[in-house]
Parts: structure tokens; sequence; C-alpha cells
């Protein structure tokens, strides 16, 4: 599958049994300069939904929901160092969590590429 | 040369030269202050006391025996230093500050006269009671109208600012649900996206889960989609009205009665009061809890490091839970009720949730918001909002020329403006807002609510004459129409006038330097 995303502007990405899960570009660009990240330990699980990270900006603190639910296998900790990764590179090397899924239909109700670009353009 | 009508020169017109720095650092008058440790010196001081001798040692060893690294200065070192600091702070003495949610208000000298006689100033919170009963009266009375105005049966007068006459009110909301046996159950608070970050803040720090409800398209909390949370895992919701938007919350009532129906509590934020004192009871609207900002409503603005303060009015339903001390009148004579065991005795709150401060409260303000009400008067307090309301509909119908409302219609106190008008500009709103301190004014409150793209959030409160905010809308317009004339480059730069250009909040947020270290602990670490 591609990659996945929700209202909230988190992506999902899956990468072998486990799916990568971050901010969006256009959520790290309308956030502006990423000055901090707080981000759940691994092991923990979350549903849909929860609030699992939070991220905040020069310009607000947001957080960041569980675009599926499941078991937090790895979180990214270079980004809680530097922030500023978000920015630069948020869909890719600066991804937030790794998590196994515990329900793969989950995934089919989010949007996909074309639907979030229409989206994030109206919002 | 620009000429008032009197013939007097009103703009400089001295022609833009390049100045060179100057030597000191210093421009014109405005002195460049160092820090108070860069200014002081480690071994100097600024009393001349005799050292002690003879006395008894009692130390047992533990005296200290190095330096303990404070700044010694003269006393007119010290006087300099706080006042030339003093001269870079922006102030409402000085201009309209027209933070929206802030009411930062003229604080009439009255208040200051009241406050500062020496039965009010000077009174220490360990005096007796039989040598205060004018202060404890004044509390008493100070009680009497907050509760008159709100329409609310109890208050809490020591909370020290809104976010602790949060803390008061959430607390009495679970002392409530403990009393019913639901504290483990109702675990859920609701609040509206676009509240003040104090709310769920304070939800969370009273154990509860925050749930947001979305506003709808007019920018009022969403009646159905809030009514689709509720349940009975809800303990209340905390609803600001106006809200954080400018707006009146029309579904008030209904709001209050599906929460009620589903047995929470609901909390009012009153950082917004000063739109509807004296006109709306907010007891009459079903509140249960509210905290009212002395230092926005009625007068003494903060922003300025001054003390905040947020009594708590209660509802009959919580008021058994109110916390103590409070003050009693009983046999001609006030007296402090200091612990829960005393307000048994009085036979008046068994239930109290406890004691929130170490004294009464914060009592410069409360003489200073007696004095306020007592010489507006309820037409004046009533008046005010009136006032305020106007103003800030003014406001919003002439910028509207220019820069685009969030949303239609008529506002209360506040009028919120998007980003919508400068779009393709290149110009941001934090662009918009340093270019606005080069005009001399403080700018408005940014990127808040977070409901509104690039907010802008405009709140002048009744103290601005229609000439001042003439002036403030010719400059706002000014501003718009350059942006949308595309000099993005001023607007980057700016402020080019204010005494540090623009700063790198980034860098600030990122790698914040919170202490001071002397030049010899960096070598010694290095």
């Amino acid at each position: 599958m591609s990659v996945k995303y929700t209202k909230d502007h988190e992506y999902v990405r899956a990468e072998g049994d486990v799916y990568v899960i971050g901010v969006s570009k256009h959520a790290a660009e309308q956030l502006g300069d990423v000055v901090f990240v707080e981000l759940p330990d691994a092991g923990k699980t979350f549903t849909k939904g929860e609030d699992m990270a939070v991220v905040e900006s020069v310009k607000a603190a947001s957080d960041v929901y569980a675009p599926i639910s499941g078991e937090i296998v790895e979180v990214n900790a270079a980004i809680v160092d530097e922030p500023a990764k978000v920015n630069e590179d948020p869909e890719g090397a600066a991804w937030f969590v790794k998590i196994k899924a515990s329900d793969q239909s989950e995934i089919d109700g989010l949007m996909d590429e074309a639907a979030y670009a229409t989206f994030a353009a109206e919002a | 040369m620009t000429m008032n009508a009197q013939g007097r020169p009103t703009r400089s017109d001295a022609p833009t030269v390049n100045a060179a720095p100057t030597f000191t650092g210093n421009k014109a008058l405005q002195i460049e202050e160092a820090l108070i440790f860069e200014v002081g010196h480690f071994a100097g001081t600024g009393v001349d006391l005799p050292e002690p001798n003879g006395g008894v040692d009692r130390l047992g060893g533990l005296n200290r025996n190095t330096d303990i690294g404070l700044p010694g200065l003269s006393e007119p070192e010290t006087m300099r230093h706080f006042v030339r600091l003093s001269q870079k702070n922006y102030a409402i003495d000085m201009g309209p500050f027209p933070l929206g949610s802030c009411t930062m208000k003229h604080n009439p000298r009255l208040n200051e006269k009241i406050a500062r006689l020496p039965g009010f100033s000077d009174l220490h919170p360990l005096t007796p009671e039989a040598q205060c009963q004018g202060a404890l009266e004044l509390i008493d009375q100070l009680a009497f109208w907050l509760k008159e105005l709100t329409g609310m049966p109890a208050v809490a007068m020591s909370p020290k600012a809104g976010a602790h006459g949060e803390l008061c009110g959430m607390m009495a909301i679970k002392a409530a649900l403990e009393a019913r046996g639901e504290a483990g159950k109702r675990t859920r608070v609701l609040a509206p996206e676009s509240a003040h970050g104090t709310n769920p803040a304070t939800a969370v720090q009273c154990g509860f889960i925050v749930d947001a409800i979305p506003a709808d398209k007019t920018g009022r909390v969403d009646l159905a989609a809030l009514k689709e949370n509720l349940g009975d895992d809800v303990a209340g919701i905390m609803v600001t009205n106006p809200n954080t938007c400018g707006l009146f919350e029309r579904d008030i009532r209904a709001i209050a009665d599906a929460v009620h129906e589903a047995g929470g509590y609901f909390y009012c934020d009153g950082a917004n009061f000063n739109a509807i004192a004296g006109k709306v009871k907010p007891g009459d609207l079903g509140v249960d809890a509210m905290h009212i900002n002395l230092h926005k409503t009625f007068s003494t603005p903060h922003g300025g490091g001054g003390p905040g303060s947020g009594p708590t009015v209660l509802s009959e339903a919580l008021a058994p839970y109110a916390p103590v001390p409070y003050v009693h009148f009983e046999d001609g004579k006030f007296s402090l009720v200091e612990t829960r065991r005393a307000a048994k005795a009085e036979g008046e709150s068994a239930k109290s949730l406890g004691r929130l401060t170490a004294f009464h409260g914060q009592m410069g303000m409360f003489t200073r918001a007696l004095a306020y009400m007592m010489s507006h008067g309820r037409d004046g307090i009533a008046q005010a909002a009136e006032d305020a309301v106007l103003n800030a509909n003014y406001v919003l119908s002439r910028l509207k020329e220019e820069m685009t409302p969030a949303f239609d219609g008529y506002c209360m106190h506040e009028a919120l403006f998007d980003d919508g008008f400068l779009k393709d500009t290149g110009v941001e709103t934090i662009d918009f807002a340093k270019a606005m301190i080069d005009e001399g004014y403080h700018p408005m409150t940014m990127y808040f609510p977070l409901v509104v793209h690039g907010a802008m959030l405009i709140e002048p409160t009744e103290s601005e004459s229609k000439r001042e905010l003439d002036q403030f809308c010719e400059a706002l317009l000014s501003l718009a129409k350059r942006a949308k004339a595309g000099d993005v480059d001023a607007f980057k730069a700016a402020p080019l006038h204010a005494p540090r250009r623009r700063l790198d909040e980034t860098a600030a947020a990122r790698k914040p330097v919170l202490r001071w270290t002397s030049e010899s602990s960096v070598q010694a670490a290095e």
C-alpha cells in the first residue's frame, strides 16, 4: 500500500508488518518551525483517535492522534533530540512511531494521497 | 514638514541618514542595558553594615565559606537598572494594548489611590482580626458584589489568577462527584477547540481526560457534536462565554441543560466577562462555577508582571465545597474561617475542599476591584460592557475594508481576523504583527484561537477613544495595503525601529539559554 492520511494530518505507511506514522508534509508546513516533540514509550498500546504524541512549534502546540489502533514497537528518538528534522523530512526520516496494527481494516478508512491533497487544499 | 492645525510639527522630516552605530551602543537617551549580573560586581555591596561581633555561632560548622554569587550594586545602580528596563516595557499607560482575550483596560488612578491607603497596603496577612475589620469587610463587600453581578450564591475569594480559579472550580466539581460516588466513573471533561489552553491543562491537572468539541461554521460550540459526546462518563464541560472568537455562545442555555441532564457540571471561563458584566448574569445561564479575572474585568491590567486575582463563583451544587479561608460575619464582627474544622463548627461547610493559598487572596486587587465597582456603579459597569462591545465592532467594521474577519456578523468585545487578506502576499501573521511594533502599536493576540488560520484577535476594550481607535485602524489599514502591494521585504525585516530587531524565536525555543553564567565559570567548564 502507498501512504494513507487522516483528517488530523497524520500519515500511515506500511513497512514490512508494521506501520510507520508521522505528521504530513502539509502539517509540518502549517506548524512552522517545530521546537519540541514528545513521543510515547515503545510497548504502549493506543486505540484509534487517542492522543499519542505532542508536537510544538513556534506558533502552536498540537496533539498527534493515533491514526490506527495498535502497539508502539519503535519510536524515533532522533526527532526528540532534533525537532527541526520534522520540518526537513516529515514523511521520511522524521517519522514519529512504528505501530503494530491490531485492526487492519482501520487502514481502509483513511484517505489516499489524492484525497488528502484535495482535503488539505480545502482546509 | 508635516504640521498639525496649530502649526506644530507632528513628524520629523529630517533626511534619513545611515547613521553610524554609536560608540556606546546606546541610542540617544535610550540606554542599552546589561544584565544585572553584568552591571554588578561580586565583591561589591550596596549596603554598609558593621561586621557583627560577639554572639554565638549556632551553625555547627555549616557556615557558608564561598561567595554566594549575587551581584553587588549600589542603590543608584539598582534604581537605574530597573528603571531603564521598565522604559523598554510597553504598558497600558503608554498606549492601546489590543491583546484579545486579555482585556487590557485602563486602570483608573482612583483605584491606585485607594489601594495605597496604608490600612490596606501595609496590612500583614497575620494581622489579628480585631485590627483589620475594615479589610475583612472590604473582602466581604467585594464578594457580595461579585455574587450579585454573576447571580451566583457563593464565591471563593482566594484563587490568585484565572487559571487558579479554574483549578478551584474543577476541584469543587471533582469533590462534588466524589460526594456522589461518581468520581471514578466520570473521567471526561469536554472543552471546545477554541478554549483557552488553561482549560484543558486545568482539567488534566485534576485528573480528567479532555475531549475537544468542534466549532460550528459560525465559530460557536457545535451543539449536536456536544450532545453526541455526552454520557455518564462526563464530569463536565468548560466553555468560555463570550468565546475566544469574540462571539456569544447563543446556545449556552441548551449547552448547560444538556450537560446537566447528562449529570455533568458546567464550568464557565470568565476571562471575557467584561463583555457581559452588568448585562448578563452567568447564574441565569446555568453555570456551576466561573472564575472572574479581577485583573481584567475590574482593572489592574496584568501583563506587566503584576498580580492576578481569580475569585471563583459557585452554584448551589458546588458551594459546599468552596475552599477555606473565607470571611464570616456574625454579631457585628468579621472573622476568617480558616480551616475545615472551623467551617464545620460554623455549620457552613463541612465539605470544603480545603486551602488553595497561604492566605486570604490578593488584597491589592480586591481593593482596586471594589474601588472600580463603586466608582462605576451598576449602570457604569453595564455601560463599560456596552462600550467595549461597541469599540470592538467599530474596529471590526473599519478593518473589514482591507482585512478578513474570521466570521460573519457582529462580534462581542473582540474582533477576530484570519490571514485570508495576506494570502499570496508572502506576508504572514507574525510579519504583520512585527510591522505593527514599528508603527507604535503592541500587536494583538496572534495565532490564537487555533480554530482560525493565522488568527489576529483584537480587543480594544472600552478604554480607547474614537480618535485612538481611528489612529490604530489607519495604521493597520496602511499595513494591509502595503502587504497587498507586494512590499514583502519591509515586513520580513520588521521591526526596524525596536531596541532589538527580529529575534530568532525558533532558536530561542530549541536552544533556550535560561541561566546566566559568568565568564569564569564558562571557562572552568570548558
